[in-house]
């Protein structure tokens, strides 16, 4: 919804000694901790608490089942099975381990330097990464056992090699990140050797990805691990959960069940260390979130209706007149009513008691525009006022039918010549939408798709509303793109949206609107973000085109200036309610209520930011 | 954009150099010893040494690599130092099978990524949650545990395909079939799992953007907005992550065909291992290599051709 983009933080989490306690609590965590508890008590006590020998063959007991002696049975060569993998948990653990400890060693020293003096060594490691992204890990390992012979922990030692770029990617992210932040600069300038400032600023930031990481990354290192193993290219002297595999793969048909044992360990020692790491960047990533809607919600409140910047063309002094006398009607509304010069035909949209509201993640429901009501004639351009988050957008998309996922109109009918659009379905919106309404944005880069060209993207409306043929479609693009004052039509046709200026995106996107000839535009803030020379060329355009069209509009904008060069009516919003509501003259002339007065006295500064309206009744909507 | 492709094809033909040179290097320099591994403990010095110079292992390391890559460039691998066989016939007929595989979960995992990730990024609830959740176990438990699942079950206990053993394509398409569907779908499953997630958060971003809004306001239906507009821009960081995938595949591909007995490039590389037949380990790396670079070269043509940026700078 906002314009402003917050960019993705770096996860900045502080963890806390409490973390253990906050995994725990969750079902999830607790089962997958618990788990890699019991995995790591036997990595340790296994080989003790084995009944046997793990590498004596009892020839005479091939295949066993199950029995007191053997409590798993025995394996193809007669080795009881119970001992092997009690034994194999140990070394196929440590050899996870090895290989987790020499990444992060590598990567993370390896990304804090290039991240913190960047310069040639970041060159290097971008090379390195790269060259390892051409082979597959397994590759590499078995090109290495090639030369290094059989031996699990060298593998490792190589794997954790190739595991590295990892933990360097992540860390030098960070590091780059967090550089450049002003607290760095400033621990610098105290004179901090670079060592410290790393320890404590640096590290603090990336240690929450990194644990994260290593839950991932040790699993794969049990995966590939096992899967060396499982290929035969390991020490047969050493019982791994890979070779006991193999082992159980070569019986297959003999007895499957040996399969069992190794596979549970392994697959169930790699779920519990990505469940692991799922709930720790919940845990651990959680507090960003918080942070990012905090930061997000002062930036909506300092977005003051101030910073209106076109100027007034106030009409002359003719506009008094004794007859204007404002009424209230609709509950709190401020209603003028009409002036002889008001249309008096049918309204083409007639909206009454329009509500819109949000549901929330915990279920809750937030109403965002609470009941208002409005008609546009045909022919009439209506103008919406109020400041940011007043809910006049949410209005115009509640109309279009288009809010945001978890929007919805609530209450309240909205009747386009006689179709009841309230929170009515696709089916219904067909054939209104994009044909007989028209929608023109506020942000014209955003606005266009990037993948298409500026004329695809006219033509593909025109097609399937007007049943074009391709050639007339792109003939009527091309006229339209003459008709809103693009100078060269066919080039603008074929080029890409980021091949245009911001006003000429802008005049595309009206083409777009009227391409249909609809009955009624609907203009969220058409000028807000352009150019103040281009503001005035858009806004005179529109106002051609509104006239020789004879469509009537809804113009959501902030700027008053904007409502007296077009508008013939003028509804003016507060925190989701309407307050006044009459001809442009008479709001100009007579406002009455203190919050129109207030927007009116704010343009007429011309100038200096203010708080925004009403915050000081501790209202920021 | 001839630019882009020629620039692309340099960067390629220099990483496949390093790799061969670093490769080489690393495989070669054990010099003697390699002599003394392929004779047996029980040989004389003597043989050793004479089957060290007849090898040419005794000259120095840099010009042996300078040999083999003035006749790498012409096709010449060497030949293997257990059956005489050359490199280059012995790697180039078993790249097809691998390729066949490889390619095949690629597709399959590409084109079921894009579904799962749409539906579980348009419908969200229950079906987003189920997705998630495959996807995790997808991710987390290797192929070969999920190759020798399906082995038990659908070869061993249910029958319905072949345990083992491979048939060309060109001799029985049927049979091909047959005989890929498991070693696929093990393989697949995995890099779904990945690529699925990322289809699902790029989708979800894409459609959260503000010219989708707009295309709804023109009137264009939802079939359109979705899979003409939001999936073109969310799949640039999806084909990214098909990219690392598809090196994945490879490797996995190594385990799998040993377990399916497949005689691709992954059997071939655990037997030339565990002989230490180093030129034919030296031609299967530089072959997988070739594979990757290539790979990302197509990947990068459909990305320019996905986003008009990368195609126009």
């Amino acid at each position: 919804m906002t314009a402003i983009d917050v960019p993705p933080a770096v996860p900045v989490a502080p963890v806390r000694v409490a973390l253990f306690r906050r995994l725990t609590r969750r079902p999830l965590g607790l089962i997958s901790l618990g788990f890699l508890a019991l995995v790591a008590v036997l990595a340790i006590i296994g080989p003790l608490i084995a009944p046997q020998d793990p590498n004596f063959a009892d020839i005479r007991a091939i295949l066993a089942s199950p029995s007191g002696a053997h409590l798993l049975g025995t394996d193809g060569s007669g080795r009881d099975v119970l001992s092997r993998l009690l034994a194999a948990t140990q070394t196929s653990i440590a050899a996870a381990l090895i290989a987790l400890v020499v990444a992060v060693v590598l990567g993370v020293v390896s990304g804090l330097i290039a991240g913190y003096y960047q310069g040639w060594f970041n060159t290097a490691a971008t090379w390195v990464t790269e060259l390892n992204m051409a082979l597959p890990g397994i590759v590499v390992l078995l090109a290495a056992r090639a030369v290094l012979g059989p031996s699990v922990w060298l593998s490792m030692v190589i794997f954790g090699i190739l595991l590295a770029p990892a933990y360097f990617r992540l860390v030098y992210a960070s590091v780059t990140a967090v550089r450049s932040e002003l607290y760095v600069d400033a621990a610098r300038v105290s004179g901090l050797s670079d060592l410290r400032i790393i320890g404590r600023h640096v590290f603090s930031v990336v240690r929450a990805p990194i644990i994260i990481q290593s839950a991932i990354i040790a699993g794969i290192a049990i995966a590939i691990q096992s899967g060396l193993e499982f290929l035969g290219l390991g020490d047969v002297n050493v019982p791994t959960w890979g070779s006991m595999l193999t082992d159980g793969f070569k019986n297959i048909y003999k007895n499957p069940v040996l399969l069992v044992w190794p596979s549970l360990a392994i697959a169930l020692t790699c779920i519990a260390l990505t469940l692991l790491a799922n709930v720790l960047r919940d845990e651990l990533e959680r507090t960003v979130t918080v942070r990012r809607r905090r930061r997000r919600a002062v930036l909506t409140a300092t977005g003051s209706i101030a910073t209106a910047t076109t100027s007034v063309a106030l009409g002359g002094g003719d506009l008094t007149d004794p007859d204007e006398i404002p009424e209230v009607a609709d509950g709190d509304v401020i209603v003028h009513r009409e002036d002889a010069r008001s249309k008096s035909t049918e309204p083409v949209l007639r909206v009454r008691d329009l509500r819109v509201g949000y549901d929330q993640a915990d279920g809750s429901h937030i109403e965002v525009v609470h009941g208002v009501s409005l008609d546009i004639r045909k022919g009439e351009v209506h103008g919406l006022i109020g400041e940011s988050g007043s809910g006049k957008t949410q209005t115009a998309f509640g109309v279009l039918g288009l809010l945001p996922r978890g929007g919805s109109v609530t209450g309240g009918t909205i009747s386009f010549d006689g179709v009841d659009l309230a929170d009515a379905s696709e089916r219904v919106y067909a054939g209104v939408r994009g044909k007989r309404i028209g929608y023109i944005p506020q942000e014209p880069m955003s606005n266009l798709d990037p993948a298409f060209t500026i004329g695809s993207q006219l033509v593909e409306p025109l097609r399937k509303h007007l049943h074009l043929s391709a050639k007339d479609a792109r003939e009527r693009s091309l006229d339209l793109l003459a008709r809103v004052g693009i100078p060269e039509p066919k080039r603008t046709f074929d080029a890409y949206p980021f091949e245009v200026s911001g006003g000429m995106a802008q005049r595309v996107l009206i083409a777009g609107a009227i391409s249909t000839d609809p009955e009624l535009i609907i203009a969220d803030e058409p000028t807000t973000a352009l150019d103040v020379t281009v503001q005035a060329e858009v806004l005179e355009l529109l106002r051609d085109l509104q006239q020789e069209r004879h469509m009537a509009m809804l113009l959501v904008t902030h700027n008053f200036g904007v409502v007296a060069d077009l508008c013939d009516r003028v509804t003016v919003m507060q925190n989701g309610r309407f307050v006044e509501q009459g001809p442009v003259r008479a709001i100009f002339n007579d406002a009455q209520h203190p919050y129109t007065r207030a927007l009116l006295d704010a343009i007429l500064d011309e100038g200096p930011a203010r708080p925004p309206l009403g915050a000081e009744n501790g209202v920021v909507a | 954009m001839l630019a882009f492709i020629v620039r692309r094809l340099l960067s390629g033909v220099v990483l496949i150099a390093v790799i061969s040179f670093l490769a080489f290097t690393l495989l070669y320099a054990a010099g003697g010893d390699i002599a003394r591994r392929i004779l047996g403990e029980n040989a004389t010095a003597e043989t050793v040494a004479k089957k060290t110079a007849e090898l040419g292992l005794n000259r120095p390391l840099l010009a042996q690599y300078g040999d083999w890559l003035s006749s790498a460039v012409t096709g010449n691998l060497g030949r293997s130092w257990f059956n005489g066989e050359l490199v280059s016939v012995s790697v180039s007929g078993r790249l097809s099978v691998t390729l066949s595989i490889v390619i095949g979960a690629t597709l399959v995992s590409a084109i079921l990524s894009i579904l799962l990730g749409v539906l579980a990024a348009r419908r969200g609830g229950v079906i987003d949650a189920g997705v998630q959740f495959l996807s995790l176990v997808g991710f987390a438990v290797p192929g070969f545990l999920i190759a020798l699942l399906l082995v038990l079950v659908f070869a061993v206990n249910l029958g319905w395909f072949k345990a083992t053993g491979y048939t060309p394509l060109t001799t029985s398409f049927s049979g091909w079939v047959a005989s890929v569907v498991l070693p696929i779908v093990a393989l697949s499953i995995g890099a779904i799992a990945t690529v699925a997630q990322q289809v699902r958060g790029s989708v979800i971003d894409a459609t959260s953007r503000d010219y989708v809004r707009t295309l709804r306001a023109r009137g264009l239906s939802e079939n359109s907005v979705i899979y003409r507009h939001v999936l073109r821009n969310a799949g640039g960081p999806a084909l990214a992550v098909l990219a690392v995938q598809f090196v994945g595949l490879l490797g996995g591909a190594v385990i799998v065909e040993q377990i399916f007995a497949i005689p691709g490039m992954g059997q071939l590389s655990v037997r030339a291992t565990t002989q230490g037949d180093i030129p034919v380990v030296m031609g299967l790396v530089i072959a997988f290599a070739i594979i990757v670079v290539v790979v990302n070269l197509l990947i990068d043509l459909a990305q320019a051709a996905l986003n008009p940026k990368v195609r126009l700078s």
